[in-house]
């Protein structure tokens, strides 16, 4: 929203200040203002009033005049201009020479053979309009020679505010409240509006107006006639234009600057289509032409403003075509009113229609406003145009009345939440200059919220800590630290094994940690193979590629990996990410937090990949947990998966998530010749799991016995089971040094190491073990190889 | 016969003079002093001389023997140094300078930025606190006194579920829950709650260079017996100057948002130019940064915290602006691109 200086000082004398300082004060005691503040008026100077005196037109163009011209300096001054509408007797905005338009100076100049000694302007070149048809037509009586700049408000500071920051404040989308926080930050008095006394109206007879839903909150009208005047004063049009608005008629004009400088929307109706106003629903959809000529659809929950059951306005929004004051209005009801907020919005939403007035009725307006605008245009129109007769007393309902709000609060309430000393003498002339009756008893304070800050924006006491506070300005605020007493503060678990995880896999074994988003992916899906696992939705995605959420990384996780094959060879990455897992029992979403790994590799075998990632598993589980992990085969279920090698993995007895292969129809898709490995954790159960604690055995001082063994047999498992159940002290590691191949098929070469911690051991006592080993795995039928 | 000795010694120091291995050496050694050498041979002479002569011939060969050993000691040693010598001119100059291969991870940008700003919390006693991406509407809204009406629940902005649940579009959402976890503590024990909670937030909108539909926020809040504006002033400045690592100038203007009374915009002064004015400030001298504010009575009591006895403060943190500010991300879409040419770039920066 734009805001005028000049506007502004109709109602604070702000004489003697700076209009700059006091507006970043605005900025950081109201509303945000934007940064560029434009100083209207200050791109023209040595523009007058200058009466055209001859016409004569030129010899070669058809279009160019040849005009003598009195700008107020006891002589004629040649001027060649092109505009259309130059008549003898004219008055219009001269630029001497010498004056100043802009980047351009006057200079005489020459003009198809003749010389300018100036020029004529038109409303757009002196940047009051945007009307450009032809030069200006000054109606007023004035002498030739008068500074364009005396004759009107052309010289204004104009701002703007970030309508965003207003949301919450109805009372400032217009001036009359802007120029009230105005007062308030400099400490000057607000004056009152200027308004016609409406109580002179009471004996005409009443207009026959009927709210009949209660989203109407308050309805006032008024009739006139004799309206003379069709154009706007000079003045009047250039605050209109500075503000963002276009001069249409006086009357459009009018309540547009009305609703400028109050807040207020108006509507003017064509008496004679209002004759019964009836402000209503319908039972059923229809179509409704507004009055920019558009037809609308209309439903069962848009309130019309209707005369009977002819709809003639949209309610708070814009008014119909039919009713518009037209060329032969003689008589028009002016509408002043204020509606149910959130149906404003939910109409101007559903028409996809926002209007400057439905902008201002979503912020809850104050009600008590309508009759004092009626007042006010009045009181504007009458100045304008004094032969104007009022025809009807003020008809208005008042349907809805906001509660008074009134505030209790003490000195100790306000000290407890500034942290400061704010006396309560700065308390009360703060709050007075905002509009609040304030009451104070000792250190007691009542306050009275006033009319137009209690429609939903001040409610409680910490809203008048706001408004204390911010007149008294942040910046002057003494700032120190909280104190407060010391505990210890206790790490999140799940938070610390989340950050020990990502710095085992960035730093041990240079993976690299990505995001990806918490929905399926389907055209990215589709191109690899994956099927799009089946989950809860969102209902209102505006991308209907995003419409599931995940239940696994792994996928997402693909999908990243095929747009990485040419980053390197050989890489992996990971992300610790959420899952959904359907809805449990209370029907709320099932969701955990897991590290989804990936490794990718165009040299080395699958088999190679798959234990590098379940090592990299196992380090990170026995440095974190100091536990050992253990699998259980899976059979595969999900599109990804590779049929075989997929396994559960536990810890401390504990299920903790899955590792495999990626089915090579993904794979291939992803790279041809890449073999690709996953797992995934369920970073929670993992945070579960035990920590074994770290007990010391001093190493054997004695030396150890090293013993290969090796094995006819495909399978580690039941060689590794077999030493195991032998329960030996003695045995210290168990570790597969070869696997090989030959005509009596795969070979496992097993290394034990053996110590005593007291003594060397002997043959004797190590080969026992060895042999009662070699039993065992050869009844279950697994061959020792000599 | 002491010609002989002196031969004998003449010849050994040749045969060393030539000797060129270890091999050749302990060839000569046996010749010289093995069992069957030449200088225990020269002994077997001896039998011809007279006791005298013997005694006086004894001794030279036995000096012989002392200093034929050490000859070949010296040259033992000699040779060891020569072939260390070899072995080290043997080695190449390499060239440092080679490209090498630089296998190392990466961290995501917005862990590198969290990271710093939960160091920063935690050296002020705050807990670090994690909370779900789902959440229902009265976490998200309700509890922070976001009425039914509000703007900020139309449907274009959050992404609803078809349970009714949501993603959560602020980590205001775990507000709630956090004063639930903590209020006992606080009041039983007089524990102030302190705590922050960084995490993901989606809403509904069209992707661009600078707007996403999943994004990281981080929430603090601090809620005690007396906590002020004053305070709210205070702590911000000192973390913000932390998280930038210099001197930051705040200031705080009026703002709206429904979980805060009063509620804030806070600017910093711009980090660019320090507040001189510069085009990445548009020449204002401060950045709108982050809002915050006392926490909502309303807000409060919907955590089980009594509004009369207790005040806070709240703020918001825009981690993913913050990593794209720190590091000069100019696409927000390059953080959740999944590239790794742009993101094996990010390693670790504490």
């Amino acid at each position: 929203m734009f805001l005028s200086m000049n506007w502004i000082s109709d109602f604070v004398d702000l004489t003697g200040l700076d209009k700059m300082e006091l507006i970043s004060r605005f900025s950081l005691s109201t509303a945000e203002v934007e940064n560029e503040i434009f100083n209207k008026g200050s791109e023209i100077s040595g523009i007058v009033v200058a009466e055209i005196k001859e016409i004569a037109d030129h010899p070669e163009s058809k279009k160019l005049h040849l005009l003598k011209v009195d700008a107020g300096d006891g002589k004629l001054t040649d001027v060649v201009c092109g505009a259309p509408n130059v008549r003898v007797g004219m008055k219009t905005a001269f630029a001497k020479v010498g004056a100043k338009i802009g980047e351009i100076d006057i200079t005489p100049r020459d003009l198809a053979g003749f010389t300018s000694y100036g020029m004529c302007c038109s409303e757009k070149e002196i940047g009051i309009s945007d009307d450009n048809a032809g030069i200006m037509d000054i109606c007023e009586d004035v002498a030739p020679g008068t500074d364009i700049k005396d004759l009107y408000e052309i010289d204004d500071i104009i701002f703007e505010v970030d309508n965003k920051s207003l949301t919450n404040r109805p009372d400032l989308w217009g001036h009359y409240g802007i120029a009230r926080e105005f007062a308030a930050l400099a400490g000057r008095e607000l004056k009152p509006l200027e308004c016609v006394n409406l109580e002179a109206f009471e004996n005409l007879p009443k207009l026959d107006m009927k709210i009949e839903d209660e989203l109407c909150q308050r309805y006032s009208c008024i009739q006139v006639e004799n309206i003379t005047k069709t154009v706007s004063p000079v003045n009047m049009r250039i605050r209109l234009f500075y503000c963002g608005m276009r001069g249409i008629n006086l009357l459009a004009d009018l309540t547009n600057y009305l609703m400028l400088e109050m807040g207020q929307p108006m509507h003017a109706f064509d008496s004679r289509k209002v004759e019964c106003l009836r402000i209503k629903k319908f039972d059923k959809p229809f179509t409704f032409k507004t009055l920019d000529g558009v037809d609308r659809n209309i439903d069962e929950n848009t309130l019309m403003i209707c005369n009977n059951n002819e709809p003639v306005a949209i309610a708070g929004i814009m008014g119909g075509l039919d009713s518009e004051i037209v060329e032969d209005t003689t008589k028009l009801t002016l509408e002043s009113a204020t509606f149910d907020a959130v149906s404003i919005r939910k109409s101007t939403v559903r028409l996809a229609h926002r209007t400057d007035a439905s902008m201002r009725y979503e912020k809850c307006l104050d009600p008590e406003m309508t009759v004092t605008a009626i007042g006010r245009f009045l009181k504007l129109l009458t100045d304008i145009d004094s032969g104007v007769k009022v025809v009807s007393a003020l008809t208005d309902e008042y349907a809805f009345k906001y509660d008074t709000v009134t505030l209790d609060f003490d000195k100790k309430f306000v000290d407890r939440y500034t942290g400061i000393e704010i006396s309560n003498d700065t308390i009360v002339k703060t709050l007075k200059s905002l509009g609040f009756e304030v009451e104070l008893k000792g250190d007691d304070f009542k306050v009275i919220v006033p009319s137009w800050r209690a429609t939903k924006d001040v409610t409680i006491k910490a809203d008048i800590i706001e408004e204390i506070t911010r007149i008294y300005g942040y910046d002057n605020f003494d700032v120190h630290t909280a104190l407060a007493p010391l505990y210890p503060v206790r790490a999140d678990e799940e938070k610390t094994v989340e950050d020990r995880l990502k710095d085992i896999l960035v730093k041990r074994y240079s993976l690299h940690e990505l995001h990806s988003y918490v929905w399926a992916y389907y055209d990215e899906y589709k191109a690899l193979g994956i099927e799009i696992e089946d989950n809860i939705k969102l209902i209102n995605a505006t991308n209907p590629n995003i419409e599931t959420i995940r239940k696994s990384i792994i996928p997402t996780q693909l999908c990243q990996v095929k747009y990485n094959t040419g980053y390197s060879a050989n890489f992996g990455v990971f992300e610790v990410g959420r899952v959904v897992n359907g809805v449990n029992a209370e029907g709320l979403c099932d969701e955990h937090k897991k590290l989804a790994i990936t490794l990718f590799s165009k040299t080395k075998s699958v088999e190679q990949l798959y234990f590098e990632l379940r090592d990299i598993l196992a380090v990170a589980t026995e440095d974190i947990r100091h536990q050992e992990l253990s699998f259980e085969r899976i059979e595969a279920t999900k599109s990804y998966q590779h049929l075989k090698n997929l396994n559960k993995i536990f810890c401390g007895g504990k299920e903790i998530g899955e590792i495999g292969v990626v089915h090579p129809v993904v794979s291939k898709k992803i790279d041809k010749k890449a073999v690709i490995v996953y797992a995934e954790i369920d970073v929670a159960d993992f945070a579960e799991i035990k920590n074994a604690s770290i007990s010391y055995v001093e190493p054997s001082r004695y030396p150890e016995m090293e013993i290969d063994l090796s094995f006819v047999s495909d399978k580690f498992a039941p060689i590794g089971e077999a030493i195991k159940s032998e329960n030996c002290d003695l045995i210290k590691s168990i570790s597969v040094v070869d696997t090989y191949t030959d005509e009596h098929g795969k070979s496992i070469t097993v290394r034990i190491v053996f110590s005593h911690p007291e003594r060397t051991l002997t043959k004797e006592e190590t080969m026992a073990v060895v042999d009662s080993i070699t039993m065992k795995l050869e009844n279950s039928g697994i061959q020792m190889k000599k | 016969m002491a010609e002989q000795t002196i031969r004998l010694k003449e010849e050994l120091e040749s045969k060393l003079r030539l000797a060129k291995d270890v091999q050749e050496l302990e060839q000569i050694r046996v010749e010289f002093l093995g069992k069957n050498g030449l200088i225990t041979g020269l002994l077997k002479g001896m039998k011809d001389l007279s006791i005298e002569e013997k005694k006086t011939f004894g001794q030279e060969v036995n000096v012989l023997k002392t200093e034929a050993a050490e000859l070949i000691a010296d040259k033992g040693e000699e040779l060891k140094n020569a072939e260390i010598m070899a072995e080290i001119n043997a080695m190449p100059d390499f060239d440092i300078s080679m490209p090498g291969t630089l296998d190392r991870g990466s961290y995501h940008p917005i862990t590198l930025v969290q990271r710093q700003c939960e160091k920063i919390f935690k050296s002020m006693g705050f807990t670090v606190e994690d909370y779900s991406e789902v959440v229902t509407d009265y976490e998200c809204f309700e509890s922070l006194n976001i009425p039914k009406h509000h703007p900020a629940r139309d449907m274009q902005d959050t992404y609803y579920l078809e349970n009714g649940q949501l993603l959560k579009s602020q980590t205001s959402a775990a507000q709630n829950a956090i004063y639930k976890k903590y209020k006992d503590a606080l009041v039983n024990d007089g524990v102030p709650i302190k705590a922050i909670f960084p995490g993901r937030c989606f809403r509904n909108e069209a992707t661009d260079a600078c707007h996403e539909n999943t994004f990281f926020q981080m929430e603090g809040v601090m809620v005690d017996k007396n906590i002020s504006i004053s305070n709210l002033i205070f702590f911000m400045k000192t973390m913000l100057s932390e998280v930038f690592q210099k001197d930051i100038r705040v200031r705080l203007r009026p703002g709206f948002f429904p979980f805060v009374e009063p509620g804030f915009e806070l600017d910093i002064s711009c980090l660019i130019c320090g507040g001189e004015g510069c085009p990445s400030c548009k020449h204002s001298g401060w950045l709108e940064l982050c809002p915050c504010g006392m926490i909502h009575p309303e807000v409060l009591k919907a955590g089980g915290i009594d509004p009369e006895e207790y005040t806070g403060f709240a703020f918001g943190l825009g981690l993913t602006r913050l990593a794209m500010m720190k590091y000069g991300v100019k696409d927000i879409r390059d953080l959740n691109s999944g590239s790794l040419k742009s993101l094996s770039q990010f390693t670790d920066d504490e």
